[in-house]
Parts: structure tokens; C-alpha cells; sequence
């Protein structure tokens, strides 16, 4: 066998041995730690000891979703930041790039995740949608299409959809802020 | 003088049978490492004590497995989770049809003792997980052909972990494989001290993920009809139940659902293959290529078990999509890499010292430079300056003695905005 070994003792001493703590659980640590989340976004953990599983809420305070609050959950898996966090709205919200089982289209969950990207990013990524809404990229098609051909019911819609109404048959949940 | 002459001749060791291998290993050469000693003494090591294992028994694996046999490895053991699968069969030359759904590694060992005279190979058949350090320390070398991003990333960072400073056998050099369709990668980690397969994560081709807007309003792609019956129907028709992409009937279902979308949107090209090999993010495995990198891989594992000429650093590429172009570089070790970078330090404190003055002492450590750090152990966290809600389910730990918390030895680790990546401390008490 070649003599690794006399290698190692050439370099510093930085090297010594490593947590066992799993490279995933240091990154969401260091991610967690580091938020720098403006006040209208909340994070809310169920079981404080599982950094992995949490909520988040938005409650964007310009817009036309002003007055809402809008929740989030978000799932890590162990292959972090490997593969993006797994992101849901688990409210029915009227909104052009949620659908109505939550899925939300930001490029950065899915075909521009990379690992330099942080939660943070993700997070400010989700709030821009209701600052600035896309109806390019639809999931929810009526509401796209409401959205670029007639602006102003497509306002009412939101605001309606918010109090909790139902728009073309489907029943929003009731998102306004107490 | 042919190979009787290296006086460990076992009864399956005819004439002849080394006498290429020995034309390396009777005389130094050129470009010998100094510790190589020519003859029976590095015969021996290769031929009767080196013990390597093989993680993977797949296309890479097959051939891995070969060419160590007839290198001259004879303690060769192997790990794979999985079962022969009929679409293995034109490239995992160690299968037949009879083997369908068998474990690959049992077949795979039984296959090259039966072929190889004199070679011992040890099957386990299960996860890389399943097995502790004491496992990974009984041998010398270890290759990987795998196609998991994630069990690389635990076979790395648990070699890494794996060394101690006070012992040499735990340095176990890591030579990992990996191929996608024309092109591949072999690749020599000596944990700790050259650039670890964490430290390159970000150069991985991404697997494709189309925008999910587009798979639920503008398909084009059989893929994007694909995508949208696994990530959008599935569990809105399925609810919480799991997606088992190695169960066929739910293959299965996949495929049809997928097929009327294609159908609404006069897409043609949905079948099943194509289905699962969307949803498990099969690229299309190529026979050349497996063994290119697998022969590169065994190369490396003789010169590094032998010292007979000078091994790999660190990284070797190959782009066979147009022509045969390989590359080869040193691929550096990160500083922040959160496996192998960062810094381990050894602090002796009272036993009587609070967590907040254990974060006091690391505030007011000169060298480390640290604001406002967090720690927690493998399993449980200490302090956590932010979010709001952890700080305060925290706060009620700094008051406490950390030797309530962290055992002697134990370690703690801390991350905070002005490190890199995250320190490691070593606590023992006074
Ligand atoms: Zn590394």
C-alpha cells in the first residue's frame, strides 16, 4: 500500500476529526441561523427539535395581496442541497402561480435549485409572488388568464378569494389577517 | 522466471497465470513510488493480504469486480441493495436470465468465484448504511461504482469522518467511479487530505427538471406529459400515499395517465420505458463507458495497493459524446466543504461552565473570529440563535452546564454567518 499516511502528517493539523453530524443537518443549521427575513415573513417549526419539517407564513403588507397571510410548509430531505426543499402552499389560495393542491411555480424549487442557494433565497423567492405576480407562468390557468386579459376583475377575484368566496365554482380558503 | 517464483503459489495459482501482472511488479520502473518493494513482498500484499471493497454491483460494479479478480485482489468483498432486473442483462455481464430477481451481489460474487479460481469475494446484500465503522476499517481500500448521489455523499463523509489522527489504518483511500451514458469520471479521495466528493458536489450535472408550469399547461415533451401524471396527478389523486418508483403497478399507472395527457395534447412517444426511466432519473447506461472507468477505477486500486506507479490526482474525466476526449485535474478541497473543511478544535472547559460561557469563550477566541454562534450536537440542539421561536425553545440550555448536555469528548458543532461553513469543538472537562 502507498504511505498515505506520512502525507497527512505533512499538512497543518487542521484536519482532525469530524462531527458525526450529517452534512445536510449543518447546512439547514447554518441556513436556519442565518434568515434575514423581513417582518412579513414568519417561520413556525411544529416540533422545534425536527429542523427539517417547518412552516412558514407570508404576510405581505403591499399589493394586491396585502391583508393576507399565506402559509407555506417546507420538507428537507436528507440529500440537502443536493435536491431544492420540497415547498407547498397548504392553503387554496387564488393565485396565477399556485395551484389548487399547492404546487407553487418558482423557478429556483425546481429547475434552477442549485446548491449555492439557501433557504433564505427560496423564502424571498416565495414572497416575490405575491408582490409581482406572473401569468406567464401559469399553474393556475383561470387566474392567468384573468390576470393579463382584465386586471380589475382579476383584483376583485384576489380580494374575494381571500375573504374566503368561491370564484367559478372552487372555494378559497379564507386567508385575511385578524 | 515466471510466477512459481513468488513463493506464495497457491494450488490455483498455475504457471503463467501472473506473468503479465508480474512484468509490473518484479522491477521498479521510472515512475515507482520509493516504498515500492519489486517481488514477493508486494506479490503478497496484493495476492494474500489486501482486502478492497467493491460498493456497487451494477454496470460499473460487474466490471469492477472482474478486473480486480484478474488483477490479482483475492479478499474482495461487495455491497449492493438491489435485484437483477431483465434490463440489466446487456451490460451486467455477471447476470443471466436465470438470475432475474435475484441480489445482485450474491450472484455477482458467486459468478467471479466460480470464473476466477483462488478468489474469495464476500457478498453483502443490502445498504452501505446498514454497516458501522468497524465495518469500513477491516480493509484497505475501497471502490465505488454507484449511480446515488446521496449514498456517495454517506460512503464520503463517513470515510472522512473514519480518521483518526492517532491511527493510520483509518485512512482508507476512496476511488469513486461514476458514468452518464457517453460520459464519466474516476476519481482517487484520501479522506482528509485530497478534495473529498462533497467538495465537488456543485459540479454535477443537474438532473433535468422542467419548469412546472410548463408540465401543467404547455407540454410538448412526452417527459413534461410524464412529469405531470408523477408530480402533479400522482398525489392529487393519491393523497399522502408514497410514489414507489421501483413498484411496477404504480409504474404502470404513471404510464396510462401520462398517455391520455399525451393523447389531449397529441404528443406521441409516452411508453412505459420511458416512463420509468423519467421518474427514476435513468440516463441511458453505456457498456464502453462503465468499463472505461471501471479499468481506470482497478488501475488506481492496484498502483495505490501495490506503490508501482505513481496514482491519480485527483480526477479523470471522460467525455466520450463527441469522440474520446478525457481530461485529467487536481480538483481542490473546499475550505468550506461541510464534510472534510472547516476546523476541529479541542477545548477543555470546567464542568462547571455554562452554555453561556462556553459562547462567551468563543465570542471572545481571537483566532476563530465568531458572532453570535449557534451549536448543537448529531442530535440535538443546544442553542440556535435564530428563528425567533428555536432561540427561545433553546434559551432555556445556556443557563444549563454543557457537561448536562455534551459527554466528555463529545463534540459540538457551531455554525454562525462569519465562518465558512461550521467548526467542530471537542469538549472534554477539568
Ligand atoms: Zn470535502
Amino acid at each position: 500500500m502507498i504511505k498515505i499516511w506520512s502525507m497527512k502528517k505533512n499538512e497543518d493539523a487542521a484536519a482532525k476529526k469530524k462531527p458525526k453530524t450529517s452534512a445536510a443537518q449543518i447546512r439547514v443549521q447554518k441556513d436556519l441561523t442565518e434568515l434575514d427575513l423581513p417582518s412579513t415573513m414568519q417561520t413556525y417549526f411544529p416540533d422545534p427539535a425536527d429542523l427539517l419539517n417547518f412552516n412558514l407564513t407570508i404576510t405581505p403588507d403591499e399589493g394586491m395581496y396585502k391583508g393576507g397571510a399565506f402559509a407555506f410548509s417546507f420538507a428537507i430531505n436528507p440529500n440537502y442541497p443536493h435536491d431544492p426543499p420540497k415547498v407547498k402552499c397548504t392553503q387554496k389560495i387564488y393565485h396565477p402561480n399556485v395551484d389548487l393542491e399547492g404546487n407553487v411555480c418558482l423557478n429556483i424549487l425546481r429547475e434552477d435549485w442549485k446548491p449555492v442557494l439557501n433557504l433564505n433565497s427560496v423564502m424571498v423567492g416565495l414572497q416575490y409572488l405575491f408582490l409581482e405576480p406572473n401569468a406567464d407562468d401559469p399553474l393556475n390557468k383561470d387566474a392567468a388568464t384573468e390576470m393579463s386579459k382584465n386586471r380589475d376583475t382579476f383584483l376583485q377575484h384576489v380580494k374575494q378569494s381571500m375573504r374566503g368566496n368561491t370564484i367559478k365554482g372552487i372555494s378559497y380558503d379564507s386567508v385575511l389577517v385578524h | 522466471m515466471i510466477s512459481q517464483s513468488n513463493g506464495f503459489a497457491t494450488p490455483h495459482d498455475w504457471a503463467g497465470r501472473y506473468y503479465h501482472i508480474d512484468q509490473i511488479l518484479d522491477a521498479s520502473g521510472p515512475r515507482t513510488d520509493p516504498a515500492f518493494s519489486a517481488g514477493d513482498e508486494v506479490k503478497d500484499f496484493l495476492r494474500n493480504k489486501a482486502k478492497i471493497l467493491v460498493i456497487g454491483a451494477g454496470g460499473l460494479g460487474c466490471e469492477i469486480l472482474a478486473n480486480l479478480a484478474l488483477t490479482g485482489f483475492k479478499d474482495i468483498h461487495v455491497i449492493d441493495m438491489d435485484t437483477i432486473d431483465i434490463s440489466n442483462l446487456n451490460r451486467q455481464f455477471l447476470f443471466r436470465q436465470k438470475d432475474v430477481g435475484k441480489p445482485k451481489a450474491i450472484v455477482a460474487a458467486e459468478f467471479i468465484m466460480k470464473r476466477v479460481p483462488g478468489v474469495t469475494v464476500t457478498p453483502y446484500f443490502g445498504k452501505i448504511q446498514d454497516k458501522d465503522e468497524d465495518y469500513y476499517m477491516q480493509f484497505n481500500l475501497i471502490i465505488c461504482g454507484l449511480d446515488s448521489v446521496e449514498a456517495r455523499r454517506w460512503i464520503n463523509a463517513t470515510l472522512v469522518n473514519m480518521v483518526d489522527g492517532e491511527n493510520p489504518e483509518s485512512l482508507k483511500p476512496l476511488i469513486d467511479g461514476g458514468t452518464e451514458g457517453f460520459k464519466g469520471q474516476a476519481r482517487v479521495i484520501l479522506p482528509t487530505i485530497t478534495s473529498c466528493y462533497e467538495c465537488s458536489l456543485d459540479m454535477l450535472n443537474k438532473q433535468t427538471a422542467f419548469p412546472i408550469c410548463t408540465i401543467a399547461n404547455t407540454p410538448r415533451l412526452p417527459e413534461h406529459c410524464i412529469e405531470w401524471a408523477s408530480v402533479l396527478e400522482w398525489p392529487r389523486v393519491h393523497g399522502e400515499k408514497k410514489m414507489d418508483t421501483d413498484d411496477p403497478e404504480h409504474i404502470t399507472w404513471l404510464y396510462q395517465t401520462a398517455s391520455k395527457r399525451a393523447k389531449e395534447f397529441n404528443i406521441e412517444g409516452v411508453t412505459w420505458s420511458l416512463t420509468q426511466g423519467v421518474v427514476k432519473n435513468i440516463i441511458p447506461a453505456i457498456a464502453s463507458t462503465n468499463a472505461i472507468i471501471a479499468a481506470s477505477c482497478c488501475n488506481e486500486a492496484f498502483k495505490i495497493a501495490t506503490s508501482s506507479a505513481a496514482y491519480l490526482n485527483n480526477y479523470f474525466m471522460l467525455i466520450g459524446t463527441d469522440g474520446v476526449y478525457s481530461y485529467t485535474f487536481e480538483h481542490e478541497k473546499r475550505a468550506d466543504c461541510p464534510v472534510c473543511g472547516g476546523e476541529a478544535v479541542d477545548m477543555s472547559i470546567s464542568s462547571e461552565l455554562p452554555v453561556e460561557g462556553l459562547i462567551d469563550l468563543l465570542v471572545e477566541k481571537q483566532d476563530i473570529q465568531i458572532k453570535k454562534p449557534s451549536l448543537s450536537t448529531a442530535n440535538k440542539q443546544i442553542y440556535l440563535q435564530a428563528p425567533p421561536q428555536l432561540e427561545a425553545a433553546t434559551r432555556p440550555n445556556l443557563s444549563k452546564k454543557v457537561s448536562e448536555l455534551v459527554p466528555p469528548g463529545g463534540e459540538i458543532t457551531v455554525t454562525a454567518s462569519t465562518l465558512p461553513f461550521s467548526l467542530s469543538l471537542r469538549i472534554t472537562y477539568t
